[in-house]
């Protein structure tokens, strides 16, 4: 990036501590971050990323600490002051206000106006403008925002974040819910910014977003700065993964046993439309087989499942579980016929934010710890202290109130909910989302048990290698359509993505 | 009230444990911590009694009758508690009630219980409240028409058949075992707050103790989520209307003791009552987060209010006015609370 002149620290982080009742999320975080930089943050879930930008925004306030921002002691009371002295933050649970428009929200808090009247027309011109600069002409600037998708949402606050100009940009796992093109015109708008001299704070679990964008990466684990400005090209992955952790992985998939050829199909859908998304699909899962179907968010593979599931109605086509064909449309059937399903979005379609962790787990399998309708509450605990132990959920403890962890650990939970539910055939969306390497691994491991177990698995991921690394048979989706099923030893990452993408300005 | 001791209350309320929090503003904010304001809020209007009544207020049979009031209104809170954890609303309460007593009641006078025991006095009321609420839950889970509008529709109707079946009469029974029956007493308590007491205990092994339960926070909490995890929400939804009207026609049943009539206008704004009482006892009105305990403070406290009021020659007037000061109190607090969790 353009660093001929000596940079000068923009931002600088001192000793920064903040406490929530009964966790100390930040204990002491120190870094600092130059104009035209792209300083990336690392650490596992929980370690304390998204309270470090909530408390650099304006939106926490520290307890203990320093903030410099151009040089001078700073204490932003709330993001609005924040983004007046040019910080703009993109949050990893968005921040939007549905029922609002696209342009409303994207100008929300530092409206356009002249004596008091809201200048509509340039709001939406503008934010026209930031749209189609983001890549998505297709998204209009008067719809409601709640009626967006997850990806379009996150466009929506990249827009909003674009819209204030500010010398900082810090972004929260902005790619989690993107596909491998836009994260490319998100990387293209990043490098234009940094050439202006606008810096970047950008968070990711994923390691090759971090090469390809990064300048220099700080390191977090459990509130602390464990590294700070190491370059992010030259660093070994090894040591970034042991800085993180802790401790050395050396291999994130489990191993495949081959599956055998005679075991009896467990799930067979055969000519599955639901007259809009997606039509024509064809699925077979064997007992211990784990089927990945890999494509663009937006190509229909979420749909497929949920239609799968019984949670939309099919207009066409058969579900069979076992032999038995499933009523359409009900997910009572599905279930009782031992379908699990892991949704894509863990906030409104998974958890249950203001109940502890342990009745988010067993919330599916009721029936396993009641007598009389009575529940065992010893049990339930019990099993998901298990769990959450093996998922390595933190901090750990089932009775906190799932609110309070951080988005990678929600989305161990929800997992758990389908990992404790014994299923014949499980279907997990976006599993690892916003999950760390570390954990991912434990999770693979798990999803190979269940299947080596007998279980029909099948997952849908945004991640091409995971994907690869995880199924035994690979299922590409474009619009709405199964364009390539094949064993997945016999595809590459490279084809994988010209299948996904065909058709596409890529 | 040491942490410790907070969070093993909270656990026995049923309500996830919240994350401990330290300093005044952490004991007003846990579980516990509010159950305490309500505990606080209760004593404070019995030390208001004393000082303005004296021995008016504080004796056994002024004590009783204020449970004896409580009591019919309570039983119609319980259910009240079930409806809103789950996510609903119901404001036809008092008209079901109303109804259910003249139905109850119109079989009683018209000498069919002459001939029969008094027990169908109570399974009629029983049947019609239970009908009521089923019909309520069939219209909001099936019908898909909002819960506010389903049930102002049911109000409108079911006190409009109430006046037709009655013929806007107050109908006076006369069963001697039914009088005697609910007029007398276990170990000095009246049958009516028994009844009540027994209510509310179930009510709260069913909400904390039971799969039921567990899904009543479930389908209020995330009804998208409960869906996706298996819970039947429509089924689910019936059967906590249907429950409400079951209390609805019990409250009839107890209504009819106290007074010994059935009349079209029993129960008249019942629905604020019970919503209120449910309200400020800590049930979260959008659903997810309840609390029996919370809603048998919350009822005690707005009877208490009505009898030290009454016992001072205070208008009813005077008395709408605190309840609605409690009422605004109570849900700016609940906002409070909402916002840090919510942080
Ligand atoms: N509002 C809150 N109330 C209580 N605890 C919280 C709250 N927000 C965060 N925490 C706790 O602070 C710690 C740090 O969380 P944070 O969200 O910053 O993690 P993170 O590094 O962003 O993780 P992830 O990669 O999973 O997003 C966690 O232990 C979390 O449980
Ligand atoms: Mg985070």
């Amino acid at each position: 990036m353009a660093m001929t002149a000596p940079a000068a620290a923009l931002l600088s982080v001192r000793g920064v501590v903040k406490r929530f009742p009964g966790v100390t999320a930040l204990q002491g975080v120190d870094f600092e971050v130059r104009a035209g930089e792209v300083h990336c943050l690392l650490g596992q879930n929980g370690a304390g990323k998204s309270t470090l930008i909530k408390v650099l925004s304006g939106a926490h306030r520290p307890d203990e600490g320093e903030i410099r921002w151009r040089g001078e002691v700073v204490s932003f009371g709330n993001p609005t002051a924040a983004m007046r002295s040019g910080v703009a933050a993109i949050y990893q649970e968005l921040d939007l206000v549905a029922g609002l428009s696209v342009a409303d929200n994207v100008f929300l808090g530092h409206e356009l106006s002249t004596a008091g009247f809201s200048r509509r027309a340039e709001a939406r011109r503008r934010t026209r403008a930031l749209l189609d600069r983001l890549g998505h002409p297709d998204i209009s600037p008067d719809r409601d925002v709640g009626r967006l998708s997850v990806a379009h949402q996150q466009v929506v606050s990249m827009a909003r974040a674009l819209s204030l100009d500010g010398q900082l940009l810090i972004m929260d796992e902005p790619s989690a819910v993107l596909d491998p093109d836009e994260v490319r015109v998100l990387f293209g708008i990043i490098r234009e910014l940094t050439a202006q001299g606008v810096a970047v704070i950008y968070i990711s679990h994923r390691l090759a977003e971090i090469r390809e964008i990064g300048d220099r990466v700080t390191v977090l684990k459990d509130g602390r700065t464990v590294a700070t400005g190491l370059p992010a090209r030259e660093t070994k992955t090894s040591e970034l993964i042991g800085l993180m952790t802790g401790r050395v992985l050396d291999n994130v998939f489990p191993h495949r046993k081959p599956v055998d050829p005679a075991a009896p199909e467990v799930l067979v859908v055969r000519g599955l439309a639901d007259g809009d998304r997606f039509a024509g699909v064809d699925l077979t899962v064997h007992a211990g087989e784990v089927v990945g179907l890999a494509g663009l968010v937006g190509s229909g593979r979420s749909e497929i499942l949920e239609t799968v599931y019984g949670a939309r109605k099919a207009a066409e086509g058969t579900v069979e579980v076992d032999g038995r064909k499933l009523r359409r449309g009900s997910v009572g059937a599905a279930v009782r016929a031992g379908m699990g399903l892991c949704p894509e979005e863990r906030k409104s379609q998974g958890l249950l934010l203001d109940q502890a962790v342990y009745r988010n787990i067993t919330v599916s399998s009721m029936s396993a710890f009641a007598r009389f309708g009575f529940l065992d509450d010893r049990a339930e605990r019990a099993r998901s202290t298990k769990l959450t132990e093996a998922l390595d959920v933190r901090p750990a403890g089932v009775d906190r109130v799932v609110r309070g962890l951080s988005g990678g650990n929600q989305q161990k939970v929800v997992l758990a909910r389908w990992l404790l539910r014994e299923c014949r055939v499980l279907l997990l969306d976006e599993p690892t989302r916003g999950v760390d390497v570390g954990a991912r691994s434990e999770i693979y491991e798990l999803i190979r048990e269940l299947a080596d177990s007998g279980v029909a698995v099948v997952v849908v991921s945004s991640d091409v290698e995971e994907v690869l690394g995880l199924a035994d048979r690979v299922l590409v989706v474009r619009e709405g359509r199964v364009v390539h099923d094949g064993p997945a030893d016999e595809i590459d990452e490279s084809r994988v993505l010209d299948l996904v993408m065909e058709g596409h300005a890529a | 009230m040491s942490e410790d001791t907070a969070a093993v209350a909270a656990q026995q309320q049923g309500r996830p444990p919240v994350v401990r929090q330290s300093g005044i503003s952490g004991l007003l904010g846990s579980a516990a911590g509010r159950n305490t304001g309500l505990v606080v809020a209760l004593i404070l209007l019995c030390i208001g009694g004393v000082v303005t009544a004296g021995d008016r207020f504080a004796d056994v049979d002024n004590l009783l009758t204020i449970l004896r009031l409580a009591a019919v209104i309570g039983v119609v809170s319980v259910g009240m508690t079930f409806v809103i954890t789950g996510g609903g609303i119901d404001l036809s309460v008092g008209a079901i009630v109303a109804l259910s007593s003249v139905w109850a009641t119109t079989l009683a006078t018209q000498g069919i219980a002459n001939n029969s025991h008094w027990i169908v006095i109570v399974f009629t009321a029983l049947v019609v409240g239970g009908v009521c609420g089923l019909v309520n839950g069939a219209l909001i889970a099936y019908g898909r028409v909002v819960a506010f509008i389903a049930t102002l529709a049911s109000l409108a109707a079911a006190r409009g058949l109430a006046e037709i079946i009655s013929n806007r009469k107050t109908q006076i029974v006369n069963v001697p075992g039914f009088a005697a029956f609910f007029d007398a007493s276990v170990l000095g308590v009246p049958v009516l707050v028994v009844i009540f007491a027994v209510v509310a205990a179930a009510g709260w092994v069913l909400l904390n103790r039971t799969t039921f339960g567990r899904r009543t926070f479930a389908v209020g909490g995330n009804p998208e989520a409960a869906r996706l995890a298996g819970i039947d929400v429509r089924r689910h939804t019936v059967w906590l209307y249907t429950l409400l009207g079951l209390c609805c026609g019990l409250a009839a049943v107890m209504l009819i003791a106290r007074t010994t009539t059935g009349s079209a206008t029993h129960g008249g704004l019942y629905e604020l009552d019970a919503i209120a009482a449910v309200v400020i006892g800590g049930t979260l009105l959008s659903g997810g987060r309840g609390t029996i305990a919370g809603t048998v403070f919350g009822v005690l406290i707005f009877t208490t209010l009505s009898n030290v009021f009454t016992l001072n020659n205070l208008s009813i007037s005077a008395q709408a006015v605190a309840k609605g000061a409690i009422i605004v109190v109570a849900v700016l607090l609940q906002q409070r609370l909402a916002r840090r969790s919510g942080a």
